[in-house]
């Protein structure tokens, strides 16, 4: 039988008392109760670990970068260990063809079971040939382990939108992975990189529950993608009040106002870094007097300059934006319309001067 | 006007605008100014105020201004439909353009003529010209409802996924244009195609006031349509 989770941690060398701490400080990251932290302890001594395999598609691995960085050790080590255990060419040992075999190992032996976690995306155009892995195009690997698997996690903003190879004009036509593969549970986890904390707690949630989290329309966790940077934003008091940055090193800049007028993306952009933070709840950019540039939206490469409030409309030229375009239009019509008053009134006066009778 | 004009006036006013349609006029005209002017600054705020920010709300007033006047055009204009249903003809008129009456498209390019000064005088209208409704219809009506969408939807995404904001309307328009920002994007672009209409509607009312034959402004205060001569009128309906 299977190893459970407690049991592939006790191997790991971790103590029944870390063993709990990490099961409330999962709980607390899941959002639940004291009530929870017991369930999750029997649930992870009683389950079969589930295993993960982790592909790697056109990317620039900055997700694991994230993941590895994790605030709690513990918990990064846990599931890393229970992760690594089967295929991640990043960090896992083996290389070469044994590492291939062990994708075939694991489908054969959990076929059905396993979670298909995917950082990266495939490149269509050419065939593939963009993004080969083990002498085949990545996506001939990402539909045969998800042919097999139990549900896919998206990784970051390339596996669940396309991220910068996918920007105008993506030349490899990178595809995000819900668009090749429909058959299966999708959870996308966006961002350029996810904050480590909600890699590892949305983990964490599968392996215990045996289920996805809830997730929004988009195919989201709602646990942490359900409000906006800017819906809890410290810097906005400032946005309310009406006080803006109006450039990088004005008093306003200084004094920490609201970024909003320097592009900042937090009132569009839903992600946790306002309240999870970053590098161990450090910081997150804001904090760092830098706008939010809505790394984990649908094409946020395309959505025009980073440091400007409204996008750019490139169909309407270079620097064009809602108002610009806008305005030109008022214009038009704003002068068509007096130049049509004047030539309503010189026709008006011409009627008047005609010889009575003609009129009507 | 001239002396002869008046002599000829001597068809019956008729009834066009009942009450509920007049008031529903001016405070619509009221709300889509105060979401202009406010929706513009959303965009653009002003320059920084100075002080402690627990002193000022200048940005949430201007946003707040804007929510109060879009629930009063997305009310206004539900309980328009409504009176479509239950007033007279004329109610019905700017929701049902008779787009495949070739007669009505006649009228169309009559009145196109009229304004390029290619003829010496409209047809006369007891409701709306043709080339009137077709704007009306098409700028005002569609962007109102487009506004009132994409308003709510950039709304519910305040008052969060729980709210019922939220779930008649962010929950399906966000993905449908992508994310949140082509949403505020398109918000902004149909308030200037809405802008661009009052430019026009303004002044073609005033004109028509002056150069057509039967009264405007002055119908929308009282709801009596006037008329310039007593030949017969040019309505479908
Ligand atoms: C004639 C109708 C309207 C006009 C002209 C208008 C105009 C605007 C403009 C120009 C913006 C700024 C967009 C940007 O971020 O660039 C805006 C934002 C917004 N509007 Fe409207 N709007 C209208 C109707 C509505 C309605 C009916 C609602 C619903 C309550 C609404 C809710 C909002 C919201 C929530 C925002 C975003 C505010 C923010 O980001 O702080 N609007 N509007
Ligand atoms: S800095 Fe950005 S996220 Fe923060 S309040 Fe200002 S606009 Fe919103
Ligand atoms: S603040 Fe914005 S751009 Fe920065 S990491 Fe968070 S979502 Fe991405």
């Amino acid at each position: 039988m299977t190893e459970t989770f407690y049991e592939v941690m006790r191997r790991q060398g971790i103590t029944r008392r870390s063993f709990m701490k990490y099961c409330s400080l999962t709980a607390t990251a899941l959002g639940l109760g004291p009530a929870f932290v017991p369930k999750i302890a029997h649930a992870m001594e009683t389950k079969p670990r589930i295993p993960i395999l982790w592909l790697h598609g056109l990317e620039c691995t900055c997700c694991s970068e994230s993941f590895i960085r994790s605030a709690h050790p513990l918990a990064k080590d846990v599931i890393l260990s229970m992760v690594s255990l089967d295929y991640d060419d990043t960090i896992m040992a083996a290389a070469g063809h044994q590492a291939e075999a062990i994708i075939e190992e694991t489908i054969e032996k959990y076929n059905g079971n396993y979670i298909l976690a995917v950082e990266g995306n495939p490149p269509l155009n050419q065939d593939g040939m963009s993004c080969i892995i083990g002498g085949k195009p990545f996506l001939d690997q990402l539909t045969h382990a998800a042919e097999h698997c139990k549900a896919i996690i998206s990784w970051g903003s390339c596996a669940s939108y396309g991220c910068v190879q996918a920007a105008a004009p993506n030349p490899t036509q990178a595809t995000p992975v819900h668009k090749v593969i429909h058959n299966k549970p999708i959870i996308k986890v966006p961002g350029c990189p996810p904050i480590a904390e909600v890699m590892t707690a949305v983990v964490t949630y599968i392996l215990t529950f045996e289920r996805m989290p809830e997730l929004d329309q988009q195919g989201r966790p709602k646990m942490f993608y359900s409000q906006r940077i800017h819906d809890k934003c410290y810097r906005r008091p400032h946005f309310d009040a009406g006080q803006f940055v109006e450039s990088w090193d004005d008093e306003a800049a200084r004094k920490g106002y609201c970024l909003y007028k320097m592009g900042c993306k937090g009132p569009t952009t839903y992600n946790a870094c306002s309240t999870i933070r970053w590098n161990e709840g450090t910081s997150f950019p804001i904090q760092a007097g830098h706008g939010c540039i809505g790394c984990s939206e649908d094409g946020f490469w395309d959505k025009g300059s980073w440091y400007a409030r409204l996008t750019d409309i490139p169909q309407f030229g270079v620097e064009a934006n809602a108002d610009k375009v806008g305005a030109t239009a008022a214009a038009v019509v704003g002068t068509a319309t007096a130049a049509h008053i004047a030539a309503s009134a010189v026709k008006r006066a011409m009627q008047k001067d005609a010889p009575k009778g003609d009129q009507e | 006007m001239t002396i002869q004009d008046t002599a000829y006036r001597s068809e019956p006013a008729v009834y066009v605008y009942e009450a509920p349609i007049r008031i529903w006029h001016w405070v619509n005209a009221l709300a889509i100014t105060v979401l202009c002017v406010t929706g513009y600054f959303i965009g653009s705020p002003l320059p920084t105020v100075a002080g402690e920010a627990s002193d000022h709300f200048l940005m949430g007033y201007i946003r707040f201004a804007h929510f109060a006047a879009g629930y009063i055009l997305a009310i206004g204009f539900l309980f328009r439909i409504y009176w479509a249903f239950v007033g007279n003809e004329h109610a019905r008129q700017l929701f049902l353009p008779p787009l495949l009456n070739r007669h009505w498209w006649s009228g169309v390019l009559h009145e196109a003529k009229w304004y390029a000064f290619l003829t010496k005088e409209p047809l006369k209208y007891v409701g709306h010209n043709p080339l009137a409704l077709l704007f009306m219809h098409f700028m005002l009506v569609w962007g109102t409802v487009f506004m009132i969408f994409t308003g709510f939807a950039l709304y519910g995404e305040g008052t969060g996924m729980g709210s019922w904001q939220y779930q008649w309307f962010s929950s399906w328009i966000i993905p449908l244009f992508g994310q949140s920002q082509d949403v505020h994007t398109w918000h902004h672009l149909i308030m200037w195609v809405i802008i661009c209409f009052i430019i026009m509607h303004v002044y073609v009312a005033i004109r028509e006031d002056i150069m057509s034959r039967q009264s405007m402004v002055s119908t929308m205060i009282s709801g009596w349509r006037t008329f310039k001569d007593n030949r017969k009128t040019d309505d479908d309906i």
